[in-house]
Parts: C-alpha cells; structure tokens; sequence
C-alpha cells in the first residue's frame, strides 16, 4: 500500500521500503513501539513473529518462548502491570489455551500497552480448525485490529499500544495465514522508548475478586461504548468513494481481494472488526442501495449490521468456508447480480497427483507408530509432524483432539473399559511440557492403565524446529536447565518409566510390549533427534541391492520418502531403490527388510 | 507463479524474483504457503508486480507464467495458468512421493503423472519444458538447477541480466556466485535457442514404468498344511500386508485373501513349509505355480 501516515511527529520513515512478511512486520511495528516483553508458544502461522522478536536488541525486548500460550499471556498481563509494554503472539487454538487469561485480563485491563497477537488460519493450512478470533473478541470485550497487508500489520501494532493504554484495555492484532506469509513493501521507522511506568498499587484493579470484578465489569461496557466512538472517527478506516449501487464492507485480508475484483466500487474497510463503528456503518449505508459484506470466516460482521436494522448481505453469496480469494469475491458478486459472471474455467485436462505430506526420511517417529500398529494399541495422539502417522502406512493414531488431549482421552478409554487393545497415548516433547503433564499427574492419582510414549525429538519439530523447555537452550540460544523426562514422571508417582532408542526397532517393540503389559501408568520415551532441526543429520546412505530385491514392499510400509519404486519388476511387482541424496542412514528399511537387500553403502555386502 | 517440492528452492526463485521487481519500482506482493514444506508436500509461491497490487493471491486462469520445479507440480497448478497467453516453464525432473508408490495389488502401476512433455506443450500456448538438473549437473552443481530456470525465466521479461545476477548472488550460498551465473546463462541461452528452434527442444522423459502384466490377470491363492503349522507368529509378524493371523486353534490363516500380493516372504520364512503361494495366471490355469515375472 502507499507510504503510511502513521509517523510520529518528528520521525523519518525509510525512503526504500523492505519487502518484510506480515510477521516480520508485526515484529517490527512492536519493538517500534518500545514493547519491552515479549512471549510465546510456537504456532504456524504466528511462529515467526516471536523468531523475529528475538533479532532485536536484548537490550530492547525481551524474548521468550513459553511453555505454552496461555503462560505467554500471563507473562505478558505481568509485564504489563510491572509498568512495561508486554505482548503475547499464538496461532487461533492457542487464544483457547490462554482464554483464562485473556478473560480476566480484559476486566483488569492494563498499566503499560498490553498487545495479543492472534494469527488465524482460513483454509486450514497447518490447523485443526479454521475459528474465528473476532468471535472470540465479543466474548472478551476486546477490540480487534485488522491489517490488510504488512505495511498495515507495523503500522497497525505500533498503534496498537497506544490504544491499549488510552482506553486501558488489551488489544488483539488478528492477523491469517495470508497475511503472516505474504511479503509486501514496508517503510519502517524508528522505536520509541516507552516510558517505563513501574508497580502501582491498586488491588481493586489487578485482583480479580468477585468484589471488585463487580466494579470493573460496568467499565468493561462502558469501554467498548468509547471504543464504538473512537473507531467510528479512526482515520485508519478506509472508505473508498465509488458507483452508489452497491457498497462493500469488509476487513483485513480481505480487502485487498475485493480491491482485485472491484477496484472502482464503493468500499468501506474496517481498521477494527470488534466493536463495530455504528455511525460509520450508518453514514456508509446511507450513501449506497445495497450493502455487501466480504468477510472470511464467520458472518461476524454481517449479523452486527443486521442487527443495526441495515439489510446487509453476505453469506447468502460468500462461504462461510475457506479463504475467500479473488476467485471467490468476483463468484460471490456475481451471484449477487452486481458483476458480470465469470467465464468457466479452461479445462486443461490434466488429473493432479497426490502429494501429501509425510514424515520425513530418517523419522524418529516412524518406528514407534510402526510397532504401536503391530500389537494393534488403541492410540490416542497429540499435536505434531507425528499426526502423519494417522494415514496409510503408519495408520495407527485412533483420534487427535488438540494440543495436550491424548493423554486425558487415554485415561476416559481405559476407565471406559470397552476394549481389550492397550491403551497408548502418544505426545511429543513439546507438546508434553506444553499441557501434558498436569493429565499424566491425574492418570497415575486416578490409577488408570494406560501407557503413554513421549516421543522426544528434542525439538519444536512441526513449527520448523524452534527451543523448548526440553532442549536446554532458550530462544534466543541461550543455556539453560532441560527438563529430565524420567525423573519428572518418577516424581509424580510413574512407576515403570523407560527411555529406548527410536531406531532400533527390536529394543522398542520389547519396551513396548513390557510398558503396555504393566498394569497402571508406564511412560516410554523414544530419544532419537528430529533429522531436520536444530541440525539437518545426514549419515551413510544404504543402498538397495536390485538382485535379491523380491520386491515383497514391507519396506513400503515404513512410508519413507527416500524409498521408491523402479521400473525392474519381481513377479510382476516393483522393486525399490533409495534415493542417496534423501536417505539419511538410519537404517529402519535394513531392519526390517526380509531379504537382507538393503545395506550400507560403504560396506560391501556378504556374498 | 512458482511451484514445486520442499527443499527444490521454491521460495528462492520467488525472493529473487520479488526483490528484482521491487528494485525496478514495482509494487510487488509475494505469498507464499510452506507449512508442509519440509515434510515433503507441495510448495507454491504467488508473486505479483506491477504499478499497483491488491490481492497477494493470484486468481485462478490468470497467472502470466508458471514455473515448475518438478513435473507433477507443474501440471497440478496449471489451472492457474492463463490459457490462451500464459508462458508454462517446467523442469522435466519426477519426484515421486510415497503415495505414488502404494497400490499393492499384482501389476499396479505407480500413481505419478502419466502425461508426458509433448502433451502438455500440446495444451499451452507458449510452454517449455527442460531437464534443468541435468544441466545443473554438467555446469558442476546439481543444486543451481533453479537458477537454471530463472535464467529461463527472464528470457520474458525485461530486466537487464546484471541486476539479475546481483540479486541472485544474495541468496546463492558463498563461492557458488560463478556456478550460478553460468546457470543463469545456460537457461537464458537454452530458452533463446528453442524458441528459434522449436525443434531442439528434448521434453521426453522416460515415461513411468510399466508392469509385465496388466493387473488382475494373476490370481493368488496360498495353500496352507495345517499339520505342519506350529504356531510360531514369524509370518504373521512379518507379512507386509498384515493378511495372516493365527485362528483359534493357532494355526496360520489368511484372512483377507484381497490383500494379499503373494509376495511369497510367508513361504520363504516358514521354517517348517506349512505354505505355498500359488500365481494363476487367469488365461492359463495349467501352468500357475511358481512362475517368475
């Protein structure tokens, strides 16, 4: 977009615009606005923003990663009442972890600027469900900036701050995976010192007693009625004059794709999609015979304008599914009367292979699910590049509910006593000590019989590898303590706790079948390193030797990306080579190949 | 629009492209979706430049050129390609996932994309398709494939080749500055040539394999000597289609005769011969057993 107007007096803007992600740029606009804390847990798309956070000065910020969302945000409402600006950055799901928080935080409101950054995901790229945070909003009370693109997502939380201090409530900056991932020209400026304010006391304020909850609640309302006032007056609101037969109210993301279809129509864009500015919408109606709401996700905006006796529509045309790209806007208006039908697509003729993504060579995981389907256990999973195991091959995840769930389903499918398969709870390192504990404390104080494997790969693998507590380094790569798995399921009560190595498939199916023959809670830790992160590993290739290759595939069955067909058959089936580049030694094909075809590459095989 | 495989260097081409466009005075927005980059699925990359940009997303049928770092990928995103103008720019390069590789059934051919080269630039209206890695590796370093194709790429537009180079120099690692410029001129050249010569252009690669039989002609039945069975589990354990168990009285059964490939590990792994795989060939009964490929 264009150069912003958003400088402070006296501040020089660069001339050369960066070309900065929606993340970098929220990054940006946060340390720009003297932020000094800053905490979270990793989540795509919202990793990035806490990544960047940790390139600034330690000087500046602080950078954290937490254990998990909802101890960022509290980490931050701390810094915050402490007098120093504080923000906390999650993916959707993770504003349900920290939702305790953020509920009791919107009634205290804040000392120093209290900013939550809050990346959905439309289109479910890397998520277990597409919720709506401008929902969420109106349950809290919060108001939601919405950038559009990156020179917005700086300008928009630099802003931010401010506003959290002048009406002394938390702000959600709401970001998508479109925007976090999109790099766009940004003209940056310059931080500002936030003044630090210091400790004040006033316990009616920061202690949430019912007696003062009571109090702080009337303000709560009130607040959101000054909000409605200020937004209805921002200039950040973008009302584009066009034709007077349609108007388009929209937000964030979504703008720029209506901008794509209809440049030249009537639009109004929301700075704030929470609350919403009556007097604006009423003064935008006012100038057009029908007004259209272009929303992703849920039909937030819609419904509120309805309800201002405004005949919106929206819904009727758009799906309440998905991202909504150009494609979609231009269908939508077209259904709608207002544009033109599209043409139909070119039909080229061509059937897509598939290409789902899969665990990589040298996995870790690989030989856990694997012998976890061969005594046929009931698995409940978690959250992580393990969620693969779900599908062919591996197929042996029974249901996956969300960060931290397997291990409390583990215990209602041993209590329910309807079957006579093991029980297996299978979670990550870091998923474990984000909310994995406190449900293995109740299996061993409820005694239930379950086993639970703590597949630790030393690493936050799924979001591109970042630091946990588990790891002994901090986000910013700094030594600290690693947590000792063994000796922490020892202390909460495990009596049969067990590290093996993920990569010899004999001592695992044992440990596996002396776990889930104890009767009670029996933890199995497998300890081999993810092969990407924090260093790519890359050992001696095998080779497969094509001759006594029966291609009888039960090294298919491992769903290695580094094993594949070629075209030399064995009774009318493929034989398998590896790919030498792909291939990183761990040698699982070798193990459980019958016909001892696969060796290492360096050692010439037995004759 | 730029599309192919994790790690093939997707998200390299579209930075040098976006960054190039922004030195020139374009408004430029680059989206990208890497998620499940690392774990072996498809990337694709949106850049668009131009005066003045809205969407980060290119809409459907409207993309001005699409480059494909691996074939599969290039046909899947073709709907994106504007039909009657849109340049098509694809290595000829197969990287064939898991899945391609996973029907298990007697003569089953691989999932990967049959389409050869001539087809698809049959269907598009400016297309090409080269071996990039191949010459990648004659000029010393497999990995400047995709400078290769940037090469090929500013054959169509109009940017001068050293700010090219220099932006390319930014995000190639240290010392292979040299290797990357050759490839930049390899691609370039190659471009130039075959549009001269439509002719020299070599998009056959080997097609996918074909089995000796088309599937379904082979019958597979396993005869198991129940008195010879002494409940060992080995070929239970160990059949990879997991189609044996033990019945009530342990002894060895087949339990889902569909599954099975006949791929023989249960017949060679009995220590005591309990079983026979037998191959029928559907049109001649006689002669079944024990017959090799």
């Amino acid at each position: 977009m264009n150069k912003p107007d958003s400088a402070r007096p006296g501040e020089k803007l660069t001339n050369q615009p960066r070309p900065m992600t929606g993340n970098e740029a929220i990054a940006r606009g946060a340390w720009e606005a003297g932020v000094k804390v800053t905490a979270a847990y990793p989540g795509t798309p919202s990793t990035e923003i806490l990544e960047n956070m940790a390139t600034y000065d330690p000087e500046d910020v602080v950078a954290h990663w937490s254990t998990n969302e909802k101890v960022s945000v509290d980490t931050a409402i701390g810094a915050s009442l402490s007098g120093v600006r504080a923000m906390a950055s999650m993916k959707h799901v993770g504003l349900n972890v920290a939702a305790d928080s953020v509920m009791s935080v919107t009634y205290i409101g804040v000392h120093a600027g209290l900013v939550i950054v809050v990346c959905d995901d439309p289109g479910l790229h890397s998520s277990q469900n597409e919720q709506d945070t401008r929902v969420f909003a109106r349950l809290a009370n919060i108001p939601v900036l919405e950038p559009a693109d990156a020179q917005e997502a700086l300008d928009f939380t630099r802003l931010a701050f401010d506003l959290s201090e002048t009406f002394d409530t938390p702000v959600i900056v709401r970001a998508t995976t479109r925007l976090s991932h999109t790099r766009s020209p940004v003209f940056v400026g310059t931080r500002k010192e936030a003044e630090a304010k210091g400790w004040v006391d006033d316990s009616k304020k920061t202690v949430m007693i019912p007696g003062h909850a009571r109090m702080r609640h009337p303000l709560v309302v009130e607040r959101v009625e000054k909000l409605e006032d200020y937004f209805s007056n921002s200039p950040l609101n973008r009302w584009d004059k066009g034709d007077s037969g349609f108007g388009i109210v929209t937000h964030g993301t979504c703008y720029p794709y209506v901008k794509e279809v209809v440049p030249k129509a009537s639009i109004l864009k929301l700075a704030a999609s929470y609350p919403l500015p009556e007097k604006l919408i009423r003064e935008f109606a006012a100038t057009v015979e029908r007004v259209i709401v272009v929303e992703e996700l849920e039909p937030v905006l819609e419904v509120e304008i309805r309800a201002l006796g405004i005949e919106a529509e929206g819904k009727a045309f758009f799906p309440r599914i998905g991202e909504l790209p150009p494609e979609l806007v231009r269908e939508g208006l077209a259904k709608a009367g207002l544009i033109d039908a599209p043409p139909a697509a070119h039909d080229w003729e061509v059937e897509p292979i598939m290409r789902p993504p899969v665990l990589c060579a040298g996995c870790p995981h690989t030989t856990s699910y694997m012998a976890l389907r061969a005594i046929d256990a009931l698995v409940p999973g978690d959250i992580g590049c393990y969620t693969l195991a779900a599908v062919e091959p591996l197929k042996s995840i029974d249901a996956t509910v969300c960060m931290g769930a397997s291990i409390g389903n583990a215990i209602g499918m041993a209590k329910a006593n309807s079957t006579e398969r093991p029980i297996v709870a299978t979670i990550g390192d870091s998923t474990f000590l984000h909310s994995g504990i406190p449900p293995l404390i109740d299996a061993v104080y409820n005694n239930a019989d379950i086993t639970v494997m703590i597949l630790d790969n030393k690493i936050t693998a799924m979001t591109g590898g970042q630091n946990h507590p588990g790891t002994g380094k901090t986000l910013r790569g700094e030594e600290t303590h690693a947590v000792e798995y063994e000796e922490l399921c020892r202390s909460i009560g495990v009596k049969w706790v067990k590290t093996v190595d993920s990569y010899d498939t004999g001592e695992l199916f044992q440990a596996l079948r002396e776990a889930t023959e104890f009767r009670g809670v029996s933890v199995l830790i497998s300890n081999r390193p993810c092969v990407l992160d924090p260093v790519k590993i890359k050992g001696p290739t095998l080779v497969v030797k094509a001759a006594t290759c029966t291609a009888c595939q039960a090294c298919m069955n491992l769903g290695c990306p580094a094993i594949t067909w070629i075209d030399e058959l064995f009774e009318d089936k493929h034989k398998v080579e590896i790919n030498p580049v792909s291939c990183i030694g761990c040698t699982l094909c070798a193990q459980i190949c019958p016909t001892d075809c696969i060796q290492p590459l360096a050692q010439p095989a037995p004759s | 629009m730029i599309v192919g495989v994790g790690g093939q260097g997707v998200i390299m081409i579209s930075k040098v492209l976006a960054l190039l466009c922004q030195s020139q005075g374009y408004q430029v927005k680059q989206s990208e979706v890497h998620g499940m980059a690392k774990r072996g699925g498809g990337v694709f990359c949106h850049v668009r430049f131009g005066e003045e940009v809205w969407s980060p997303t290119i809409p459907m049928g409207e993309a001005d050129m699409l480059i494909a770092l691996e074939w599969a990928e290039g046909l899947r995103w073709l709907p994106f390609l504007r039909p009657e103008t849109g340049i098509f720019i694809a290595d000829t390069q197969r990287i064939v996932p898991p899945f391609a590789c996973r029907n298990r059934a007697v003569g089953a051919q691989t999932a990967y994309a049959k389409e050869t080269p001539a087809e698809i630039l049959e269907k598009v209206s400016d297309g090409y398709a080269l071996d990039a890695g191949g010459f990648a590796s004659e000029l010393g370093d497999a990995r400047a494939a995709n400078t290769i194709l940037l090469g090929a790429l500013s054959a169509s537009l109009d940017f001068a080749d050293e700010d090219w180079l220099k932006i390319i120099a930014k995000f190639v690692p240290k010392g292979s500055e040299k290797v990357n410029e050759r490839a930049f001129g390899k691609g370039r050249d190659w471009i130039e040539e075959v549009r001269n010569n439509p002719d020299e252009m070599l998009p056959d690669a080997p097609p996918p394999a074909m089995p000796a039989m088309p599937a379904g002609d082979v019958e597979i039945n396993l005869e198991i000597v129940d008195a010879w069975c002494k409940s060992c589990n080995i070929c239970v354990r160990l059949c990879p289609e997991r189609c044996l168990e033990l019945n009530e009285l342990q002894i060895v059964r087949l339990n889902d005769p569909d599954a099975c490939t006949g791929c023989r590990l249960c017949e060679w792994l009995c220590p005591d011969f309990a079983i026979t795989v037998n191959r029928v060939r559907l049109n001649n009964n006689r002669k079944g057993k024990r017959e090799a490929a």
